[in-house]
């Protein structure tokens, strides 16, 4: 079936900001999808409303819109626009909701759009809960024991038919949010309330637990013939009961016979080609490990996390061949790329393994519990390939950039074994390590299993990692021993440790022996057929089938690593336009990185792929081979920053900002010395080690001082501290983990935060623009509202913050791209920090002001100079337009996470808001967000006392606009006394119509939180905070964003009433 | 302790030896590219003669599952593996793989770069090769191999007697040239009743039989080989009833029409091959294992249509054959190991066996 002709104009929707359950791996099918649609001559509608991603760049789409993804919003645009068609299934589970209601209220229809792919129909009996069990029945596919509830008493009576325990999965959410295991009918009330809340349907699924099942999933693919293709499989670790996002995960199937793998295949093709799917689609299954019983657990008829996955597990590629069957095509006519001779019409066979570990968030909240279940709480991914589980289990863990190495987790080699015993039976983010140390006491493969129903060949292949190490501690060191020890997966610095061998005489000892990393091509059919993907990932088997490219300039650019908070797919952004500028100047691009989800790790943007971990070692064989020109570092987050240092010692040249003037930026006298230089003020502070030198700083500068560690990202570890205990409670912290370099304690200072990105060539600078953030000094950039270009900044000081920026830049000899953070205090301007590197900022404001400013910085760093290019140097002309990045959390997902604001990051992801109006583009920002909007209603206020005064100023004006104010009784009393008519609710324990019961009754709009000092999570506020986000109302911890939100909402101006901005017209 | 596999050429490739103890094991050496199934590929008697590569790095993960053998024996000459499971698992395993292979007397190298293999072996194509203890010799080796002649492999893997199996409605006659257990199976679950006979039985004693339909095994080697079948085949071919051929029985049908035959630089082993139904107008993913096949400029378009091609290299993968209810196919709609997607082949088949018999 060739394409069909009649689609001239296709609506992508995508799938917004970075939340936990979705995250890049969106950008990465969206992005793939544009390009074929492009390619195939259709005119390219976009609407996302995450301006970190790489599909909204102005040459993916021919209008994109960064506007909030609403069924509202995208109403208007579809009546601006026009499109014959709507692509709904590549922007995770938010696009298909929004295609789905489009369609379902027949708005679509009216407007003569078609849904492209998977029908409506198909979509709804794979998504909904009751119609997807009939469509299985009707097949006879075996389901899980399950019924649909609307109530918690409907719930109980299941659980009570079919026994406890239960899984409560509640319909139309992601990543699970709300569901969990239930134990006891307390747990199931409780469960089931909050996952009927969530649910936009207010249905929840109430299924028998089958824990101890393998998990298996599969990537199908069909086109409109009927034609199906299996991707790939996956198998989890993890037993059921842990959410595929949360397991560990290894491709293909490890466990199962021909047998059961063929039984599933066919049962995963016949749903699909019931279900009529056109395109990716992921079925899960549950398998009984002792017989051939299996269960459908769901079916994503979309493409998913595991799509993503699956693709760069296999080198297929999954979006881009979902898209052409969207638009017509059969999987007959689609070529496949990777061979350039077969079609997309195959099944890959692989020839090595890849096991994908997830990044959980855990070291951001102290007070987060660890457990895994069936919610999500991983905000990103590691891959790593090689031919062996052992090997490829090394590699993954060394990728997650957790201080870890190997199989070793020094804090459990501490545990008693009795507590070793204990902690198996937990099912949290550090099981393998525990299982690890199980072995290494002698508790048998055995014993673990049964204790953790890990199947007993996973736990075996990390016996024989534990038996390595014990060869390694006990044995001489001969060549065989170190080949084999390779071979596994170790690295020469795990080896050293374990052999007390100095690192370099093992590295010594392997050049002599020819003991070097191969790179062997991913190529989708195990080495049958020749290939053509320059896709690449390392083994000590012999024969390197890399071949460098001696004709061309080689440059290596260093990716970002797993998505995480504090370093997203922002920085992916930047890797992939730095690869692409490079491109365009003529040099071979070589990308490094190890997560599954971006659009770097797609085997056709660089030149060259290389799947693997971001360490000095493994950098080191990629450089061993290439021998290239340079490597850029400026654009991969702090995980190609660290390794600065490294790429340096190899003798290869860094490209851009040198190691030594980085350092500048980083070491605090050093930065000092430079802004002495320049006549720039900071904040005045000190570099200390330990808690006591900590102190006598703090009480020489006063409290409150910020604290934090050197060279991290996000903030991490980051808090202000109003007194002794606290200093002493945060410094311990960020000592549990070894530091390399001193600690920071600066004064806190309270005032307005500023933030530039700049490009410098060493002689000239060009500012893009001038950020202004809406709350106060004191939270962290990255969790800030930041709006460009400033509103209250005076003309004055946005001089001297231009002026600084040039003074820096130059002083710290940038070559390319810097952010700078700016605080204006008592009217005077101070930096407090300098990164020599690219930010979270960057793709936003090079969106906003039309600046490319990777594609700028790479040039510079290639030496071109500024004043030879078109853009100028200074500041560059100011936008029309206001932009309003808004951060979004996911606290949603991680239970007991604190929601209050601080210097250390939490949000996971943002959002844009653009217009001509600051309280429009607040406003958009907000809708964008998910925050329901209401112009009046209850709100509920409970603050410190210090900002009594302020809040009572804000409290009358949402009074004025017709808000009822509730208030716990020490801020309702000083509420009255202003005047204002409040009513006060008793506090948590206080008992009966408390707070909690206000929050729980639904009726509030939103609350007002202002966090008491420390961070016990054991507060009365704290628990309110928790319980908003149980209750999904929204909850501000700081007074700036109430501001803000009263800004975009006192003129009564609502969603319907805001325009629409294409951005490639800005 | 070290083994070598010497290829042909010379090429030598060293791992740990695994299985039988033999001192030396001269076949053809070509690669599978399943990641499931060894046991069913081990056991298949089209391997008759063959030393495997498995392309996939980790074999014996689910130990030994009994029940999926394709036949009583594995047939194998050698097996070449990355890695051999230290651990199985499965609740089907009875056995671990190297005491299988043990008791069954196929030796095997673990450890062996088998990427680097099966990229020699696509380039060179098929080889004949030595797994050895010792490769002092090289030029003894050589020789040996060059001597060694791979014939009439079928002979070995028929079997000997007649035999009935099945309790159907639709008789069968299955011609055994080292049938997979599947294809049996396969008839069975569809209401047949089968007499198995050797592959060299006469024409005239199955046309004896009254059969419903007569089905023509998979086997081993090159089909030139199987002179006597080819020639029974003729007479098959003249009676009028419907024939199935499966693999080296699609390829005795097409000599025995006049077709010819030809070997694959490296054949086609693997569960992923995309095979276009023409008539059907559909992709089916199969599983194939075939070193050998029918030249379509040799096809007599009087005689036969081609009625499946492959989609990779577009080689005949099915023919019709006119004024005949003769199917053939090269693929395995069996699978075992392999996609499940072509058992169609065993339903339109015997529907049509079905229809005539009320006729």
């Amino acid at each position: 079936m060739p394409r069909n002709n009649n689609i001239k104009k296709v609506l992508v929707i995508g799938s917004g900001p970075i939340i936990i359950g979705q995250a890049a791996e969106f950008d990465y099918a969206g992005t793939q999808a544009c390009e074929e649609l492009k390619k195939e001559g259709i005119e390219v509608v976009l609407v996302n409303s995450n301006p970190a991603t790489i599909m909204t760049d102005k040459h993916m789409a021919d209008k994109i819109y960064i506007e909030p993804l609403t069924v509202t919003t995208v109403q208007k645009i579809i009546d601006i626009e026009k499109p014959d068609s709507i692509l709904p299934n590549l922007g995770g589970q938010t696009g298909l909701n929004i295609a789905m209601e489009l369609y379902e209220s027949g708005f679509l229809n009216s407007r003569n759009v078609r849904l492209l792919g998977t029908s409506s129909e198909g979509i709804k009996n794979a998504e909904d809960r009751q119609a997807f069990k009939d469509m299985m029945e009707s097949i006879n596919e075996p389901c899980i024991a399950s019924k649909v509830v609307t109530t918690v008493d409907d719930a109980k009576e299941f659980a009570n038919q079919i026994g406890l325990p239960v899984i409560v999965r509640p319909a139309y959410t992601l990543g699970g949010t709300g569901g969990g295991i239930a134990y006891t009918t307390e747990e199931l009330s409780e469960i089931c309330e909050s996952g009927l809340r969530l649910s936009r349907v207010h249905q929840v699924l109430i299924e028998k637990c089958i824990s101890g099942w393998k998990e298996i999933e599969y990537e199908v693919m069909r086109d409109g013939k009927g034609n199906c293709i299996t991707i790939c499989n996956m198998e989890n670790i993890d037993p059921v009961g842990v959410h595929t996002g949360d397991s560990i995960v290894v491709a293909p199937s490890q466990t199962l016979a021909d047998k059961e793998y063929q039984m599933l295949r066919t049962s995963a093709i016949k749903i699909i080609s019931a279900l009529k799917i056109e395109g990716g689609c992921n079925v899960q299954f549950a398998l009984n490990p002792n017989s051939f019983e299996y269960a459908v657990i769901e079916v994503n008829p979309r493409v998913s996390r595991s799509s993503a996955l699956a693709s760069k597990a296999t080198g297929y590629p999954i979006a881009k061949v979902s898209t052409k069957i969207a638009i017509g095509y059969g999987l007959d006519e689609i070529k496949n790329e990777v061979t350039g001779k077969t079609y997309a019409c195959f099944e890959p066979v692989l020839d090595y393994v890849i096991v994908k570990i997830p990044k959980w968030p855990f070291n951001k909240f102290k007070a987060a519990t660890r457990d895994l279940g069936t919610q999500m709480k991983a905000t990103g991914e590691v891959m790593a390939i090689a031919p062996s589980i052992e090997s490829a289990l090394l590699k993954a863990i060394r990728s997650l950039e957790e201080n870890l190495d190997s199989m070793e987790m020094p804090k459990i080699k501490e545990y008693s074994t009795e507590k070793i015993l204990e902690s198996l039976k937990k099912v949290d983010n550090e099981r393998i390590w525990v299982i690890a140390e199980a072995l290494r006491r002698g508790i048998t493969i055995d014993e673990i299993h049964n204790i953790t129903t890990i199947d007993k060949f996973f736990i075996s292949k990390i016996d024989r990692i534990i038996r390595m190490e014990e060869q390694l501690k006990t044995q001489n060191v001969d060549s065989t021993l170190l080949l084999n020890a390779k071979k596994m997966g170790f690295t020469d610095k795990v080896i050293s440790r374990l052999s007390n061998i100095p690192e370099e005489k093992i590295k010594q000892m392997r050049i002599e022996n020819n003991i070097v990393a191969n790179f062997k091509l991913v190529d989708t059919c195990a080495a049958e057929i020749e290939a053509k993907t320059p896709y690449y990932y390392s083994s000590y088997d012999e024969e390197n089938e890399s071949i460098p490219n001696k004709d061309k300039k080689k440059i290596v650019v260093l990716g970002s690593g797993p998505i995480r908070i504090g370093q997203g797919i922002e920085f992916d952004y930047c890797s992939v336009h730095s690869v692409l500028a490079l491109k365009k100047l003529g040099y071979e691009t070589i990308i490094v990185n190890n997560n599954p989800e971006t659009v770097s790790t797609d085997f056709d943007i660089a030149d060259k792929l290389y799947f693997e971990p971001l360490t000095p070692e493994d950098v080191e064989n990629i450089i061993n081979v290439e021998k290239p020109y340079g490597v850029i570092v400026q654009f991969g987050g702090q995980t190609a920053i660290k390794l600065t240092k490294a790429i340096t010692q190899m003798g290869v040249r860094i490209l851009g900002t040198t190691e030594e003037d980085m350092d500048r930026a980083e070491d605090r006298e050093k930065f000092d010395e430079a802004l002495e230089r320049c006549g720039i003020l900071r904040p005045k502070g000190d570099t200390v080690f330990t808690v006591d030198e900590a102190k006598e700083v703090a009480n020489r500068l006063e409290y409150p001082v910020l604290v934090r560690p050197s060279y991290v990202l996000g903030g991490q570890g980051m808090a202000i501290a109003y007194d002794d205990v606290e200093i002493e409670e945060f410094i311990n912290d960020i000592n549990k983990i070894a530091q390399e370099h001193p600690i920071l304690v600066d004064k806190y200072m309270l005032g307005k935060e500023l933030e530039v990105d700049a490009i410098c060539d060493g002689e000239d600078v060009l500012i893009p623009g001038i950020m202004e953030h809406l709350e106060r000094a004191g939270i962290h950039s990255g969790d800030s509202i930041s709006v460009y270009p400033t509103q209250t900044i005076s003309k004055e000081h946005q001089d001297i913050i231009i002026d600084y920026t040039k003074k820096i830049a130059k002083e710290l000899n940038i070559i390319g791209v810097l952010n700078i953070q700016f605080i204006i205090s008592k009217e005077k301007v101070y930096i407090i920090e300098v990164n020599p590197r690219s930010s979270r900022t960057v793709p936003y404001i090079s969106k906003v002001t039309g600046l490319p400013v990777i594609d700028i910085a790479t040039r510079v760093i290639l030496g071109e100079k500024l004043k030879d290019l078109e853009y100028g140097t200074g500041v560059y002309k100011k936008s029309d337009y206001i932009a309003v990045k808004m951060p979004i959390f996911s606290f949603e997902k991680i239970k007991n996470a604190d929601t209050s604001l601080g210097p250390e990051m939490k949000s996971t992801g943002e959002v844009l808001g653009v217009s001509k109006v600051l309280s429009e583009a607040i406003l958009k920002a907000f809708i964008a967000s998910g925050t329901k909007i209401q112009n009046k209603g209850k709100v509920l206020i409970t603050v410190r006392d210090k900002d009594k005064e302020e809040v009572s100023v804000l409290a009358n004006e949402l009074e004025q606009i017709g808000f009822e104010i509730y208030a716990t009784s020490g801020t309702a009393k000083f509420l009255k006394e202003k005047g204002l008519n409040v009513k006060a609710v008793p506090k948590i324990w206080e008992g009966t119509d408390s707070i909690i019961d206000l929050i729980q009754s639904g009726k509030l709009s939103f609350i007002i939180n202002t966090p008491t000092k420390g961070k016990e999570s054991n507060r009365d506020g704290f628990k309110i905070r928790r319980m908003a986000v149980e209750c999904k109302v929204p909850c501000f911890t700081a007074l700036d964003t109430v501001q803000a939100l009263y800004e975009a909402i006192k003129n009564g101006v609502k969603e319907q009433d805001l325009t629409p901005v294409d951005i490639t017209v800005i | 302790m070290v083994g070598y596999l010497v290829l042909e050429n010379g090429q030598i490739f060293e791992g740990e030896k695994i299985g039988y103890d033999s001192k030396e094991t001269i076949c053809e050496i070509v690669f599978n590219t399943s990641m499931t199934g060894y046991l069913e590929i081990f056991s298949d008697p089209s391997y008759a003669g063959q030393g495997i590569v498995m392309t996939y790095p980790l074999i014996g993960n689910y130990g030994l599952t009994l029940e999926d053998m394709e036949s009583k024996k594995p047939w194998v000459e050698a097996v070449f593996v990355h890695e051999l499971a230290e651990v199985e698992s499965n609740f089907r395993s009875k056995l671990h793989v190297e005491k299988f292979l043990k008791y069954n007397k196929v030796p095997g190298l673990q450890g062996v770069n088998t990427r680097k293999l099966t990229k020699v072996l696509r380039e060179n194509g098929t080889m004949r090769g030595m797994l050895t203890d010792s490769i002092s010799n090289i030029e003894e080796i050589l020789e040996k191999i060059k001597k060694h002649e791979i014939k009439n492999l079928v002979e070995k893997v028929t079997s000997n007697e007649i035999t009935q199996i099945g309790e159907g409605k639709i008789n069968i006659a299955l011609l055994d040239f080292g049938s997979k257990q599947n294809i049996i199976e396969s008839l069975i679950k569809r209401n047949c009743k089968i007499t198995i006979y050797p592959q060299d039985t006469k024409a005239q004693t199955i046309l004896d039989g009254k059969f419903d339909a007569i089905v023509l095994s998979n086997g081993p080697g090159n089909p030139e080989d199987c002179k006597t079948a080819i020639e029974n085949i003729k007479e098959l071919y003249k009676s009028n009833i419907p024939i199935l051929g499966i693999c080296l029985g699609h390829q005795l049908m097409g000599i025995a029409t006049g077709a010819k035959t030809y070997k694959l630089k490296y054949g086609h082993r693997g569960p992923n091959h995309p095979v276009k139904d023409i008539q059907k107008d559909r992709i089916y993913i199969t599983a194939q294992n075939h070193g050998y096949a029918i030249d379509e400029n040799s096809v007599n378009p009087e005689i036969a249509e081609v009625s499946h091609t492959n989609l990779n290299d577009n080689t005949v993968e099915g023919l019709k054959y006119k004024n005949k209810e003769i199917y053939t196919v090269q693929f395995h709609p069996e699978a075992c190991p392999g996609p499940e997607d072509n058992n169609y082949i065993f339903d339109d088949f015997l529907k049509i066996v079905e229809n005539r018999k009320k006729c």
